[in-house]
This record gives structure tokens, sequence and C-alpha cells, in this order.
């Protein structure tokens, strides 16, 4: 074997495929497991139900409750352009130690509260998701962690697209 | 134009000549001295990379009028590779009137093309790789990409002409973008069939959408001369969003300078000595990458089109990396020596060889070829639609002749008051007398979305539609541009100011002397759909129809927006 041989990356499209067809059928099986333990959730679900109404970012951080403190700890990834403006693919880790929720926020969105989440105990805090992105707007990871709330801002810029190369 | 008939059936004679295997002599080789010399590159060092990119499936040698508008914004403004004219010429110590002045800029280009001829051609290539590889042994040689769309034997064979002679010529390793327009099932049985084994496709940057596992390789390891080499490859990180996301449905792309991070990393990690990006990014993108990205020695650019004769050295945290691009069209050769010690670089010598069809014997094997996929089309590329008034060219940030054409026979036959065409930057020259034929209208136009579209926009949406696309041009943050040009725009005149903020740019906008309404509607029509499922006639018909009935197409130059606020640009002529 040649040092060419061994080094194409290691990845092959055989790999791929079979990854995607092992995860199909383990998520068949978890589905069913998952659903038992949502009910605890629900009430911190419904205390956030009207925050998904509010029309600013300002109203939302208000609902909130503090303006939250910029801070380095969180990782906010965001494509410089979006791909497909309806779903911008977007990641937050955040490193403060306990982290209990994590929100999305799409500032020039009709409705800028775009999702929640809650980070259980002992968990890593690292969340991903799809969200729609109207137009070119800042991203905003607000991180709630012990209590009190941080934040990460990073612009995507969604364009009408073609025109390239 | 008799001359200029002379030449083309010269060529094709020459091109006959070489298919009955008579010997071949060139026509100006021996005669002109400006020649002399132009291919003696001694070697240095051990390691070396040979580098073609964006040759837009040009077979045969083709002439191509580089810019004579590429402005700078930002950091870019007033320096490589946003010079034209003489201060490119300046920049790179070129001599005026000589080979090179022809091939790197746009002066005296009609002068200049009838003395120094067509430029590229893969069986001209063909010959200059293998006489660099004999003098450089474990030679690589690398595409940028772009190489399997821009010709009509490409689009009627899907790139099948374009793989078979890049696995003739040898090329090692390759990256790519329009490829992808060919549909990524396409790509995938090339890669798995006529690839297999014989030809690497590197990109760490395309992933799936659904678990983001990587679609290709990110990179190989090459011995080179005993060392180590890696090439990593980037593919235009926005495929999906200047072209239709539909061709690759499950894939993502992006720049993903973390990742490229990881890989060079990995790379070293495996015993690389000396590593390169081999990048479709656009010289802009590569320079701002090379600052952020350490580990690389060298980034082996294209999609800009920029023919950039001198390395641009980029000090990051890691050291020095060198950034290149190497023209388009099949017009250049870029050559890359390192020197290695004690498993490190020490030296490099960097050259872009312009590729000069009437200084290079075509190598018949590759000519055979090339006669042999054309063959079957031969009749129907050459027929003539009309005959050039001035020079027709498509290259420069706002418009060019033959986009001018491209709008016109729009307009007419679209019935339209205002038309679209994109700021694509491949697409051939041609000087004035000189037939246009079909074949000539195909290299404006072949694209795997070709349909044409008569659409009711309001005059608000039209200024959207400019202020969106010049902020892909003139973003000062280069990981925020695209790599096109501005889109070209008929009927409607107006100003555009670069350097303000997307929504300030686009001013002034009129019809036929009149302030375009934004509430009212206006007929547009456009070419090159990025949504799916779209119905039209393509546009090569229209433009095919409307030069029938032109005959001579009369000099009407390329109407550009006014400009504001540029002053002491380099990048303007």
């Amino acid at each position: 074997m040649t040092v060419s041989d061994m080094n194409n990356g290691g990845h092959s499209r055989r790999e791929v495929l079979s990854r995607r067809q092992v995860l199909w059928s383990g998520a068949r099986l978890m589905g069913g497991l998952l659903l038992l333990s949502l009910a605890p959730i629900r009430a911190w679900a419904q205390a956030l139900e009207g925050m998904f109404k509010e029309r600013t970012v300002d109203d939302v951080l208000k609902a909130l409750g503090d303006k939250p403190t910029p801070s380095d700890q969180i990782v906010l990834t965001t494509p410089d352009i979006a791909e497909n403006g309806s779903v911008v693919p977007i990641t937050v880790k955040s490193s403060l130690p306990s982290t209990t929720d994590i929100y999305l926020i799409i500032e020039k969105n009709p409705n800028p509260f775009a999702a929640a989440f809650a980070i259980p105990d002992q968990t890593d805090a690292m969340i991903s998701a799809r969200v729609k992105v109207a137009q070119t707007s800042n991203v905003i990871a607000v991180v709630k962690a012990d209590g009190k709330l941080f934040s990460a801002t990073r612009e995507t810029k969604v364009t009408l697209g073609g025109c390239g190369g | 134009m008799s001359g200029t008939f002379s030449r083309r059936e010269f060529l094709q004679v020459m091109a006959a000549a070489v298919v009955s295997g008579l010997p071949i002599t060139n026509s100006r080789a021996g005669t002109d001295a400006s020649w002399d010399g132009l291919y003696d590159v001694p070697r240095f060092g051990q390691v070396h990379l040979l580098h073609f990119t964006d040759c837009h499936a040009q077979l045969n040698p083709i002439l191509f009028r580089e810019p004579s508008v590429n402005l700078g914004v930002g950091e870019a403004r007033n320096r490589p590779p946003h010079l034209v004219g003489d201060a490119l010429l300046r920049s790179y110590g070129i001599k005026k009137g000589s080979p090179e002045a022809y091939a790197l800029s746009c002066l005296d280009f009609e002068e200049a093309s009838a003395r120094f001829g067509r430029v590229g051609g893969f069986a001209h290539l063909s010959s200059l790789v293998k006489r660099m590889k004999a003098t450089r042994p474990g030679a690589l040689l690398l595409d940028g990409g772009d190489t399997w769309q821009g010709s009509a034997t490409a689009m009627w064979t899907q790139g099948q002409d374009m793989v078979d002679a890049c696995r003739l010529m040898g090329v090692d390793v390759m990256t790519g973008h329009w490829e992808f327009t060919l549909g990524s099932d396409r790509v995938e049985k090339i890669i798995s069939s006529d690839f297999n084994n014989a030809l690497d496709f590197v990109a760490h940057n395309v992933r799936t959408q659904d678990f983001g596992d990587p679609v290709f390789p990110p990179y190989v390891i090459r011995q080179i001369n005993g060392v180590p080499t890696a090439v990593i490859g980037q593919a235009f990180p926005y495929t999906p969003i200047a072209n239709p996301a539909h061709f690759t449905p499950n894939w993502a792309f992006g720049i993903q300078e973390e990742n490229l991070q990881k890989v060079v990393t990995e790379a070293r990690k495996q015993g690389a000595v000396v590593v390169v990006l081999l990048s479709h990014n656009g010289m802009d993108v590569d320079l701002k990458l090379a600052s952020r990205v350490s580990g690389i020695d060298a980034i082996l650019g294209g999609h800009t089109h920029d023919a950039v004769a001198r390395p641009i050295e980029v000090k990051n945290a890691g050291g020095v990396t060198l950034v290149t691009n190497a023209g388009s069209n099949g017009k250049f050769l870029g050559v890359l020596d390192f020197s290695v010690a004690n498993g490190r670089p020490t030296g490099w010598k960097y050259r872009l060889l312009p590729v000069f069809a009437d200084a290079i014997t075509p190598d018949p094997e590759m000519a055979a070829l090339i006669a042999r996929v054309r063959a079957p089309f031969a009749e129907k590329l050459g027929q003539r639609l009309a005959v050039a008034g001035e020079t027709l060219y498509r290259r420069g940030n706002f418009n060019g002749t033959f986009d001018q054409v491209v709008l016109d026979a729009l307009l007419t036959e679209k019935n339209a008051e205002i038309a679209f065409s994109p700021g694509f930057r491949w697409g051939t020259s041609l000087t004035a007398g000189m037939a246009i034929t079909l074949e000539d209208v195909m290299n404006q136009t072949a694209i795997s979305y070709p349909q044409t579209t008569l659409t009711d926009m309001t005059g608000e949406r039209v200024k959207a539609v400019l202020e969106d696309v010049a902020d892909n041009l003139f973003n000062p943050d280069p990981y925020l541009q695209q790599g096109g040009d501005m889109v070209r725009v008929g009927g409607l005149s107006y100003a555009i100011a670069p350097f303000e903020k997307v929504g300030n740019r686009i001013q002034d906008l009129r019809l036929n002397g009149k302030r375009l309404d934004a509430t009212k509607t206006y007929k547009v029509a456009g070419w090159a759909p990025v949504a799916a499922n779209v119905e039209g006639e393509p546009i090569w018909e229209v433009v095919s129809r409307w030069l029938k009935d032109q005959k001579e197409v009369v000099a009407r130059g390329a109407q550009s927006p006014r400009l504001i606020g540029v002053t002491d640009n380099a990048g303007l002529l």
C-alpha cells in the first residue's frame, strides 16, 4: 500500500451510505424510547410559548429577563452565506458552567425567537438546528448559565443566488 | 475578414495534418524572435506542481480578452489581482507589446491577437505539460476545476470529452465547481468509473446535508521525488448559491476554514512535507483564507480567472503561504517548484506560462482525440450565424460586448423592456471581421440550465436584484464574495457606487431616460434560472436566431453603468 492509498482521507462513499442506513434503523428503535421521557419538559416549553410570538429582538430579550452579556465561551457557527434560507444550519456550543438553556434568535425574522433547547444536567451544552432566515440577518445565540444570560452574534447573508463565476 | 477566415481554415488544416500524421511546422515559431526562450524553464528543487484551472472545456485554441475593468474593494484596492492594463504590466515588470503583455492584459487586444495568435487548446497544453515533465520527472498535474463545462461538446457529451482529454493529458488531482452543474449523479459516476485508480477528485469542503459526512476525499498524499506532498481540495464554496442547488440536493458546501485547518494538521501528521491547497475559492477568498489558516505552503487558485504572474506571499500564524491564480480558458500553465531540505520546504520558484498556440507544436495524440470527439458535431458547430462588427468579449466587472449581443437578442426576441444576463467570467472572444459560429455562441451559453424567462418585475424588485448581485461582487469581506461579475443589464441604465454598503450602491435607474418606478411592473427577460423545473427556450437558440437576422453585428459597445466614487482605481482602464 502506498502513502497515497493510505491517505485519501479515509472516507469512502460506502461508509457514508452505511452510516445513514445504520442510523435509520437505530432511529426507529430509539423513537419509541424517547417519547417516554418527554413529559417533564412540557412545563418548561409552556413557559416559553409566548416568546415565539414576540415581534422584535428587544421584546424577546425583555421577556427573557436581563440583557445578555456577550461571551467568548459560546461558539456560534453559521454559514457566511446561506445555501438555502429556509433551512440554515446553526450550531451553538457553550462552555459556560451550568448551562441550562440555549435560545436562537434571528434578528430580521418577523418572529425573531426561533428555537429553545433545554440542556439536561451533566450533558454537553451543544445544539444543532436548521432554522429559516428570511433575509440577511444577525443570528443571536443566547445561553442561560447559572441563571444568567450570555450571547454570541454572527451575521448570515441570504442572497437571491445565480450569477456566479 | 478574409485574413481571419484563412487563420481559422489554417488551424483546421493543421488539425487535419496532425490526424494524418504529416509533419508540423509552426507558422510563427521559427520567425518571430519574441517566442525565444519562452518555455525554457529550468528545473528547481525536487517538488514540481503543474497547474491549470478554469479551462471551461476549451479543447481548441481560442482568443480570450482579459478584463479592462476589475475593481478591487477594501484591502484589495490597487493590488493584484485587481489591476488592469498598464498598471498590471508595471506590477509584474512585463514589457508592453510583448507576448506576455498580450496574454495577461487587455491592452491592444486586436493588434496583439493578430500578431501572437490564439491561446490555449488541449493539444498545445499537452505538449507544454510534456515539455515541463521532461525536465521535472515526478511532477504532478493539477486541475483546479471548471473543466467539464463551457463548450458545446462538453455539454452534449455530459463532460465526457473533457474527462477523456484530462485522462490522456495525465491529470493527477482535481477539484470542482461547474462540474457539479452536471448533477451529483453524473459527477459520482465519472469519479467511480473514468477516474477510478487514475485521477483523484478531492474536496474537503463538500459534505452530505444529512450527516455532514465527506462526499470526496479531502486530500491525497503523493510522493514527488521522495517528498510526500499533500494536495488538499477546496471546491467552489458557494456552488449551491451561485448555481442551482437542485443539481446537488444532498451536498452542503462552504469555505469551512476550521475544517481546512484540521485537514492540514492531519496531512502533516501523515508525513506531508509540502502541503498545497488546490482551490476554487477565487483569489480574494484565497488571500483571506491564507491569512487565517496556517501550515499551507501554497494555494493554487482559480475561479476568479485572474492571471497572476507572481504569487502573493501571505503571512499567517504558521509562516507564509503563497497564493496563485492561473487564469482561464486553457491560456496558462502554472509551474511551481519547491526545494526541500531536512523535511521542510526551503525555497520556491513559480512561472505562469502562457500557452501560445503558434509557439507550440500540438501533441498529436491529443489532437487526434479532439478531432475524434468533435467529429460528430463539427458541421453543426461550424454553422455561421453572423459576422462580428467589433471585438466581442465578455470578461469585465460590468458588461462585455458579447454580453451586449446576448442582452440585445433577449430584448428583441422576448419583447422585453429590460434584460438580465449573468456575470459569468468564462466566454471566449472574437475580433472584428470574424464569423460568429454556433460554437462561438455556445462558448458564451453552454450550461445545463439554459432556459430563458420573461418575468414581470416591479421597479423595486429590479433594484433589489441589482443590489444583491452587486454585494456579491463588491462586499469588502472576500468571504461574502461569490466570484462572478455584475449581472449584465440591457435596456435599463443605472449608476453604481461600488464602495457603498448593500442597499445604497444602485442609483439613478432609468428606462429610455425616464426614472424607473418602484411600484410599476416591467417585462424583464433573463436566462440561467437557479430554480428547478423552469421552462423556456434555451438561450443559445434565442441568440442564434437573433444573430441570423442581423447578419453583421454592428459595433454596439457594452452599455455599462455610470460609476460613482471610483477614483484612482488601478482596476479600471
